[in-house]
């Protein structure tokens, strides 16, 4: 294939990623903004703010270790609990591993750097669609799927600094986290064994809220994700013929 | 309030670079090799497991009532939920949640 005509797949590959991720400006925009309002009642200033979102790019996990530095937990603890709440990204990770693991490094370290929930999502089910689609275009369509969401992520969190501080408390935005996680998370929970992960960690969370540093996020974390995996076992059992 | 700045700093930089290595970590540095079913099996369920587990205390004890569960927290975040769940919607979710702890908030005075 001339290279001319490379190019332009490469290119057309790049740009359909991009329509295809743009749906996603309407979750990044507010929820970038509500990064930047709650970094900012915690009592960061717009500078620390953007370096959060563009250093880390993982809303739930920043939003996990400022609700974290608040509650004055050890910097060890904050740095496990949010890295705990983006495991999953190491899961993104080898699942995308079969389609973009034969490219250029410095192209799959692009890649991990913009891998978050909306860029992974649209790309998975791409790739499954089409399995044929060669690598360079594959890497090309994960970074065009971030096009829009990922600068947007930045600007907006800037934006969420900058009238965070003029927003008073009678709003209730200590509530804005809450209702956060649960509407990223409510989507997520497809089948019993997410139900089951959920409901485990939440009882378990409640029964050891009293341990200090948040210590019982990550015990009903872990036993959460142990109860899905075995609902998940016994569902497949039971389908088998 | 967040006042130490050299805690803050450690935790962007070094969350940034765990972050990062968690993303790189199967691309980067096991190419074609196939997971253990039962690591990927535990991992699917990382996100529906842990973050409910951060928010359940917040949702049943808030900070903003000292503590005291709220009826018109609880019933946001349960609509929040709902919603989510029932329309897959997140920002849909997020909407209803704010409606019903904003009109409930007026409402209850």
């Amino acid at each position: 294939m001339p290279a001319s005509t490379a190019n332009s797949t490469v290119s057309s590959a790049f740009w359909r990623g991009a329509r295809h991720g743009s749906p996603f400006i309407l979750v990044i925009v507010p929820f970038s903004v509500l990064f930047g309002v709650v970094a900012t009642e915690a009592g960061l200033n717009v500078f620390e703010t953007l370096a959060f979102s563009v250093v880390v790019i993982a809303g739930a996990a920043q939003f996990t270790a400022v609700q974290l530095l608040v509650d004055n937990a050890p910097t060890a603890i904050v740095l496990a609990s949010a890295l705990a709440v983006n495991l999953r990204m190491a899961m993104y990770s080898a699942s995308l591993t079969p389609y973009l693991g034969s490219a250029p490094l410095w192209q799959r370290a692009l890649c991990a750097y913009l891998t978050v929930d909306q860029s992974y999502a649209v790309s998975i089910a791409r790739y499954e669609l089409e399995p044929e689609m060669p690598v360079p275009q594959k890497v090309a369509y994960f970074v065009g799927t971030t096009l829009f969401i990922v600068p947007l992520w930045y600007a907006f969190t800037v934006v969420g600094a900058l009238i965070g501080s003029a927003i008073p408390d009678s709003l209730a935005l200590d509530f804005a986290l809450p209702i956060t996680f649960l509407a990223m998370v409510a989507p997520m929970l497809q089948t019993l064994a997410h139900v089951a992960a959920a409901v485990v960690a939440v009882v378990l969370s409640l029964v050891l809220a009293g341990l200090p540093y948040s210590l019982g996020v990550l015990v009903a974390g872990a036993f959460g994700m142990m109860a899905g995996a075995q609902v998940e076992v016994m569902m497949t059992r039971r389908a088998a013929p | 309030m967040i006042e130490n700045k050299t805690e803050l700093w450690t935790v962007i930089i070094l969350l940034g670079l765990g972050s990062f290595t968690l993303r790189f970590l199967f691309t980067g540095f096991v190419g074609d090799r196939q997971m253990p079913a039962w690591v990927l099996r535990h991992l699917r369920y990382t996100a529906v497991a842990v973050l409910p587990a951060l928010v359940a205390p917040l949702v049943v004890w808030p900070a903003a009532t000292g503590g005291q569960p709220d009826p018109v927290r609880m019933s946001a975040a349960v609509a929040t939920l709902a919603v989510g769940y029932f329309s897959k919607n997140v920002l849909a979710a997020i909407a209803t949640g704010a409606v019903v702890l904003f009109g409930g908030i007026y409402l209850m005075g």
